[in-house]
């Protein structure tokens, strides 16, 4: 009955280089792992690590950032931005019991679609082996938790007041 | 500066004067060097060609006793114990199913490999370690007046071009040069010396030895200089025979650790100058 | 996180189309099944599939249907945006909906073409469509902005393919400026003697057209210069342009030469890069007679004036125009326009780097461009194939692909080296009468009477061994072989090693981007391929633009390329930059951010982060603000804004984090 678990990445690319890499691995009919949903934004700098934690919050067990090789981006530092803030993100994310490459954040230069490839197929590959992060699933137990708890405390305090009644 | 030293079953045998002159030359520079304990035959170019998973694991061998017994690079002076300790190092990392195989026979021998070792070659310990500006302060008596012919052979720069350029390495130029002597512009650095065929199929192996050693000669070299035992041996050798089927050539053939060392004022003695075939003693007696 | 679920009643309409793209999406994924899906999704008013979405029918239905359903938005899941997104853009217009209420959804390249399990990739169509009709609500009505074209166009490089390009563009009403960065302009093709396959003089069929440019009056020529910065934006750039000195005034100067002749140096002393070293000149010189502009210059290394101060300046005296000027300085020019045409050539393969063939180590090796100077009648020998130690050769050895399809130095083609490589054998046996060998690979004539060149050449008597070249040595194995240089072959057709003895060896040397193309590229905010050439938007259907609108590139800076090839090219950018400048505008984008201004708090952390300098603080406000027109669309402040005040249109927060939802769900 066990379907062999299969991750579900979001991923954030950059219209000018990771986008069109994506599109050249296309046109070159390079195959290449479909667990991989991807965002087109056109920078890589216009990714809010906002974005990141929703993505993870709503589900995703992996997320991929894409962008230009440092020096490259089409609006000059955008890259540089996004190299600063996602290194700090990372950090954080591992403070919440997310990393070993959930996160993942890759230079893709627009000529690069073979790249485009090898990055989808190894996190693929390595995220399944880490099996499902299931955010959503953690949310909803500990809401069921709180839930009974909750429950429990007015049972109680109903108890209470009918021995206070009687 | 230390070094752990595989001397190969050369170096041992008719290479015995690359040995001396080797040690002799690393020991006055201050380098020290430790022979690796236990070692093994390397397996050479022939173990390879007849069961090829045998062969990386009779070389891998002492890579593994290497590793064991510290973190420092390993010298393989030899030209074919340094290829084939090199290739050995490369097909364990890229093959792995080979790896497996090697490491488990390892295993059984109460030995682990990592694949950490570096196996270097002296000559390129000695210009690049080194230097040719600190090799300087050591050459005493330099030998001026003296061309050589600087002869590489094939093992160092082929397939592997680690520590040198391919079809024009310049290494042991430059060391004939530091110790003073002229160094003679030839284009056989790398070819063929004949290698094993001189002995297994003479009318191929001897006539690749006497191209080298007659083009050395017409280019006004007083003696070749080499980096290979068996390159060595080839050379040296083999004139009567070379002699008896083409004509008498003549031209003695030294280690280059042997003229370091004479430029840097060791004796003869310990340099091992007497164990070469054709006599060396008329070249450098004018220095 | 946003909660972002409009309620049911208030969705707008969405119409939802998917492509089969003939075979090449439906093959792979079930569009009947995406189309079902889509149509149970909430704000779904149509949904349809289609063979070809993007052709006329496929987009009047598209029009047709938002006029019949009222449909509010447009989700087309198909190819690539960067393809089509301006055709469904369209379409909606005509149907009488803002454009960019639409989203294209992109499962062709992404997913069709590069997955092999029909089931995933049908699984993956749909959460796509679903997060696009998700995002999709969220989209503003926006228009293009226009802004104006400047009419003036930049061509830099002025080799054949940048003097084509500015004469087009000149003869078409446009003020030019072409910039090179040597001292006159004719680039690679002003040394070669002929050219193939027509054995036209290089020279004779150049020359006028360079004279052309210097005469054009709507062409301003600026030699010896780079672009030392380029800023602005398609239509608006701002060019800064450094002159080096050549210490003579341009205008005064007629290219008398007398200053030459009067140089203290009495001898040409110092080697001649326009004759590849083989040629000496004076520190002050002229790279050729024909050079344009017809102006001396001083080399600042070697003048003994510039040096040391010291000279008694005997130039300047034979100077009857007074041209003179040691203490010119570099000079800084700004420039305006509106289109820029990149045609900055190649570099040829250093020979050095293959030293099997022993060029440097032994003198009777030559590069090809060597030897276009040795044929040629204005070369440092006049045209007599001479070695440099005086003697004529009897035999010749052209040796193909040097630096070219090889695994160790570069993996192309040149192109261009099989066809220069038989002019040359016919130029040497020509001048010479020595016998010639060419050593290919294979023999590359593809062009307009390229193969009947080579016929003609197999009837000439020149001697093809079909064969790499193993190594050229000067070992003699042979008494015939004793001071010759050998070259050694396998020569695969008849099966055999061979050795052959020539005097004079010739490596064809194979083309490569420009030592600083990443540097110039980068200046210019293009992109590069990974041999280093500048990139193309599109290798087959559009070879000429690039990523960057308003930059066009042309000639071997592009890829290696033969003349005929180049000049086509010139022409295609010169077009190219004419249709956006008498278009008279330009649309931008509308990806622009701007600030909220009610949900500003002032804090600045925007202000330093944008690199085009488009957003200011007002200080009677204390709230950002954002200059659209210098606004490139990045998104990089509207992810810093810590209150979301900033909106970058088409990439807004709600927009983005709707469509994580919609993937998600």
């Amino acid at each position: 009955m066990n379907e062999q678990f299969e991750p579900k990445i979001v991923a954030f690319f950059c219209n000018w280089c990771t986008y069109t890499a994506a599109d050249l691995a296309g046109v070159s009919r390079l195959k290449y792992a479909p667990n991989v949903r991807v965002i087109r934004v056109m920078c890589s700098g216009r990714v809010d690590p906002q974005f990141v934690l929703d993505a993870f919050a709503r589900g995703a067990d992996g997320v991929l950032l894409g962008g230009c090789h440092p020096g490259d981006c089409h609006y000059a530092e955008g890259n540089y931005k996004t190299l600063r803030r996602m290194r700090m993100l990372e950090r954080m994310l591992k403070g919440m019991g997310i990393y070993d490459g959930r996160f993942r954040l890759e230079w893709i230069s627009g000529a690069e679609g073979d790249k485009v490839k090898t990055v989808i197929n190894d996190m693929t590959k390595k995220v399944r082996a880490l099996g499902p992060l299931d955010l959503p699933g953690h949310f909803r137990d500990w809401d069921k938790e709180l839930e009974e708890l909750e429950a429990h405390v007015n049972k109680d305090s109903k108890k209470a007041e009918a021995t206070h009644a009687g | 500066m230390k070094y752990l030293y595989f001397p190969g079953c050369s170096l041992k045998g008719t290479g015995r004067a690359y040995e001396e002159s080797f040690l002799a030359v690393f020991k006055a520079l201050g380098l020290e060097v430790r022979e690796l304990e236990d070692w093994n035959c390397c397996g050479a170019t022939a173990y390879m060609s007849v069961d090829e998973t045998k062969s990386y694991a009779l070389a891998g061998r002492n890579l593994a006793i290497a590793e064991r017994s510290s973190d420092l690079d390993v010298i393989a002076p030899c030209s074919a114990c340094y290829l084939v300790l090199n290739k050995t190092q490369k097909g364990l990392k890229e093959n792995p199913e080979l790896r497996r195989k090697v490491v488990n026979a390892l295993k059984a021998a109460g030995l682990d490999y990592k694949g950490k070792v570096r196996v270097r070659h002296p000559l390129d310990v000695l210009i690049n370690d080194v230097g040719v500006e600190k090799l300087a302060k050591f050459i005493t008596k330099p030998l001026k007046g003296m061309k050589f012919a600087p002869y590489y052979g094939c093992q160092v720069v082929r397939p592997y071009s680690t520590f040198d350029d391919q079809y024009n390495p310049v290494t042991m130029d430059k060391l004939i040069e530091a110790v003073g002597a002229e160094c003679v512009s030839w284009p056989l650095k790398t070819r063929c010396c004949g290698g094993s065929l001189t002995g297994t199929l003479p009318e191929v192996g001897l006539r690749l030895a006497y191209i080298l050693i007659k083009e050395a000669k017409k280019r006004g070299a007083g003696a070749i200089v080499t980096l290979c035992p068996l390159c060595q041996f080839n050379l040296d050798g083999y004139q009567d025979k070379i002699a008896s089927k083409y004509e008498r050539v003549d031209i003695p053939t030294l280690y280059f650790t042997q003229i370091l060392g004479l430029a840097m004022g060791l004796p003869e003695s310990e340099l091992g100058i007497k164990r070469g075939i054709i006599s060396a003693e008329a070249v450098l007696a004018g220095r | 996180m946003s909660e972002n679920k409009p309620k049911q009643e208030n969705l707008p309409r969405v119409g939802f189309y998917i492509c089969h793209c003939g075979s090449n999406i439906a093959s792979m994924i079930d569009v009947a099944e995406v189309q079902k899906y889509a149509s149970g999704l909430p704000g779904v008013a149509v949904s349809r599939d289609y063979k070809y979405m993007c052709s006329d029918p496929g987009q009047e239905m598209i029009a047709k249907d938002i006029r019949e359903h009222k449909l509010e938005r447009l989700v087309v899941a198909a190819c690539s945006p960067n393809l089509h997104e301006e055709t469904f853009r369209k379409a909606a217009a005509r149907g009488g909906l803002n454009p960019f209420y639409f989203q294209m959804v992109n499962i062709r390249e992404h997913a069709a073409w590069v997955h092999e399990d029909k089931k995933s990739a049908t699984e993956k169509a749909k959460d796509l469509a679903r997060a696009a009709i998700a995002r999709v609500r969220f989209h503003q009505a926006l228009d293009k902005k226009r802004v104006p074209v400047d009419p003036n166009v930049l061509v830099v490089g002025g080799g054949i393919a940048g003097i084509h390009a500015a004469l087009t563009l000149a003869n078409a009403g446009k003020k030019v400026t072409l910039i090179e960065r040597e001292a006159t302009i004719g680039g690679h093709m002003a040394m070669f003697d002929k050219t193939f396959p027509t054995l036209d003089c290089a020279a004779c069929i150049l020359t006028p057209k360079m004279s052309a440019v210097k005469a054009h009056p709507n062409i301003t020529l600026l030699t010896y210069s780079e672009v030392n910065k380029v800023e602005g934006y398609v239509g608006n750039y701002k060019v800064t342009v450094k002159r080096k000195p050549r210490y003579v005034k341009e205008d005064l100067c007629v290219g008398c030469m007398e200053c030459i002749d009067a140089c203290v140096f009495k001898e040409a002393k110092f080697p001649d890069k326009f004759n590849q070293g083989l040629g000496k000149r004076k520190p002050v010189y002229i790279d050729f007679p024909q050079a344009t502009p017809k102006v001396v210059l001083l080399d600042p290394e070697t003048c003994i004036e510039l040096k040391t101060g010291k000279c008694k300046k005997s130039c300047a005296a034979a100077c009857d125009r007074k041209a003179f000027d040691f203490n010119q300085k570099e000079e800084i020019k700004e420039l305006q326009v509106g289109a820029i045409v990149l045609a900055t050539g190649f570099k040829a393969f250093d020979a050095k780097r293959s030293p099997q063939y022993g060029y440097g180590r032994y003198p009777g090796v030559y590069t090809a461009l060597e030897i276009e100077r040795l044929v040629n009648a204005s070369g440092p020998t006049s045209g007599e194939i001479v070695l440099r130690d005086g003697k004529h050769p009897k035999a010749v050895g052209i040796i193909h692909c040097v630096g070219s399809r090889d695994a160790k130095t570069n993996k192309w083609c040149s192109r261009v080296c099989c066809m220069y490589s038989l002019k040359l054998a016919h130029l040497i046996k020509e001048h010479s009468g020595a016998e010639v060998y060419n050593f290919y690979i294979d023999m590359r004539a593809p062009g307009k009477a390229y193969e009947e060149f080579y016929d003609k050449l197999l009837g000439e008597g020149v001697h093809f061994i079909r064969g790499r070249v193993d190594e050229v040595t000067d070992w003699a194995m042979t008494p015939d072989e004793e001071g010759k240089l050998v070259l050694r072959v396998e020569d695969t057709l008849a099966g055999f090693v061979r050795r052959i003895p020539v005097d004079m060896v010739v490596l064809s040397t194979g083309l490569e981007p420009q030592a600083d193309a990443q540097e110039v590229r980068r200046r210019f905010n293009i992109g590069c391929g990974s041999e280093g050439f500048f990139q193309e938007r599109h290798p087959k259907l559009a070879p000429v633009n690039t990523f960057t609108d308003g930059i066009y590139i042309a000639g071997a800076c592009q890829a290696p390329r033969d003349i005929p090839d180049t000049v086509a090219q010139a022409g295609a950018a010169a077009a190219e930059a004419l249709a956006l400048i008498d278009a008279g505008f330009v649309e931008l984008e509308p990806n622009t951010s701007h600030v909220v201004e009610e949900e500003c708090c002032g804090c600045k952390s925007c202000v330093p982060l944008c690199p085009y300098s488009a957003i200011t603080f007002d200080e009677v406000k204390k709230k950002a603000v954002i200059n659209e027109v210098l606004c490139k669309g990045c998104g990089v402040c509207a992810a810093a804004c810590p209150s979301g005040s900033i909106r970058q249109n088409l990439f807004e927060d709600d927009e983005i984090f709707s469509e994580i939802q919609g993937i998600l769900k």
